[in-house]
């Protein structure tokens, strides 16, 4: 008999459910339990870097938003560093991660934050500025995961790692923000497609 | 030695996207494959949280939201570790736990089944493992309820879990079930997962020896994040 590996397995995934916001963001769910309510400030009061606000739907098979998501943005600072023991140094009250739920009427989502650096990739392979997203709602049984890029970071994305190993070019664009301006704010659009045509590119990661 | 990537995620052991027999995943899952990427910084960094993100009776859903008097239902207390693949404990993470009462009911706007809320149960908490992974809550086991699948349609009592780790990449949520609920195996959502063994490893178990006489049950649920590979001979992952 050979010898046996003894490794536990990950535990498995299970869908958030339509009730995700009773435990992750209760006052979406229509009632106040905790002090502070996580995921609200993604920046602090103290970051560098262009304030930038980020929107959009997410969009199912059929073409109609999803209403009961849950998304989470993690990022780097305008220096391109994450807010981790294994990376930083960071502005303090720099978290770099954002919870945000849809409006349960149109499914709209959006955030404040700052336009993050550029990141150290790997091989020393500079990485284009990027947000990484998390995707949990309802009837999603394993959470999805996504970057966003900066329509207004041709040069950076065309040499981006990760956009390039995406072979299918014509799919890369649906992982690019695109930049308009609301009273004088920068604003990026960032529509998500789970299925169908145009569908968004999602990462095993 | 230097901790790199974490291990690749078994999708075997994972729900697949598109599970009809669960029907809202028909229309929310991706057709085209997931494009599997070596970590990077990106990956292998998440959110750090304190004990100051928390309040005192934040992981006590007995209390939590009580205002005149405790909630109807069985006490019980729900506790475990949080490990790793390589059986580590995985410290100071957070935990976050949401419920339906002791009837099956949601305090949340959009839950209209007809068993009552309960005015003394919230039905949510949040705590951070201790050094060793350990964890704890209290609680009431929460009730079975129907929803719009099939039109007999029922959900096995359960608890959602939500755990952090220390990267991204480890992000889960995940539900618990508890042991012997004849519900388990008719559950579009539990049979979204094929592998028996994996829908046991999500079957909370009962824990006698931390039942406290006389007062709550326990059940033991041990969560397993991905494990991490130590770096034998090389580390390309921050371009060295």
């Amino acid at each position: 008999m050979g010898q046996s590996l003894e490794y536990l397995k990950e535990t498995p995934s299970q869908t958030a459910g339509p009730y995700v916001h009773i435990g992750l963001a209760p006052g979406a769910a229509g009632f106040d339990i905790y002090d502070q309510e996580l995921g609200k400030d993604i920046i602090g009061p103290h970051a560098k870097g262009e304030r930038i606000r980020v929107e959009g739907l997410v969009i199912d098979g059929t073409g109609n938003p999803i209403k009961d998501v849950m998304l989470e943005t993690w990022q780097a600072n305008a220096d391109g560093n994450y807010a981790h023991p294994e990376s930083g140094p960071v502005e303090d009250g720099f978290r770099g991660w954002g919870r945000i739920i849809t409006d349960f009427k149109t499914g709209e989502w959006g955030f404040d934050t700052i336009k993050p650096g550029a990141v150290m990739g790997r091989d020393g392979r500079m990485m284009a500025p990027h947000i990484s997203l998390w995707i949990v709602a309802r009837g999603i049984n394993i959470g999805l995961n996504t970057r966003l890029y900066f329509d207004d970071e041709t040069e950076a994305n065309a040499a981006d790692p990760v956009l390039n190993l995406i072979e299918w070019e014509n799919r890369r664009p649906t992982l690019v923000a695109k930049r308009t301006e609301r009273d004088g704010r920068p604003v990026y659009r960032f529509d998500i497609r789970i299925q169908g045509e145009d569908e968004t590119v999602f990462f095993d990661i | 030695m230097k901790p790199a990537e974490f291990y690749q995620r078994d999708h075997d052991r994972h729900p697949a996207a598109y599970t009809p027999g669960y029907k809202t995943s028909v229309a929310r899952s991706p057709r085209l494959a997931l494009i599997s990427l070596q970590q990077s910084a990106s990956e292998i960094t998440g959110p750090v949280f304190g004990h100051d993100d928390l309040g005192e009776l934040d992981h006590d859903l007995i209390r939590n939201y009580a205002s005149d008097g405790d909630p109807i239902g069985e006490r019980i207390i729900l506790h475990g570790r949080v490990l790793d693949e390589n059986a580590r404990p995985v410290p100071n993470t957070l935990l976050e736990v949401w419920q339906a009462n002791s009837g099956g009911r949601y305090r949340h706007r959009n839950d209209t089944y007809l068993a009552p809320v309960d005015p003394n149960f919230g039905g949510c908490g949040r705590t951070m493992t201790d050094a060793q992974g350990y964890y704890f809550f209290r609680t009431v086991k929460p009730g079975a309820y129907p929803w719009r699948n099939n039109v007999n349609s029922w959900r096995p009592a359960h608890i959602h879990v939500s755990v952090f780790g220390t990267s991204f990449s480890q992000r889960l949520i995940t539900q618990l079930y508890f042991e012997g609920d004849p519900m388990i195996p008719l559950c579009p959502i539990v049979q979204t997962i094929a592998d028996p063994d994996a829908i046991d490893q999500l079957t909370a178990k009962l824990d006698m020896n931390a039942t406290i006489p006389l007062d709550s049950v326990a059940y033991r649920f041990d969560i397993v994040l991905r494990g991490r590979r130590s770096t034998l001979f090389e580390n390309r992952l921050e371009g060295n």
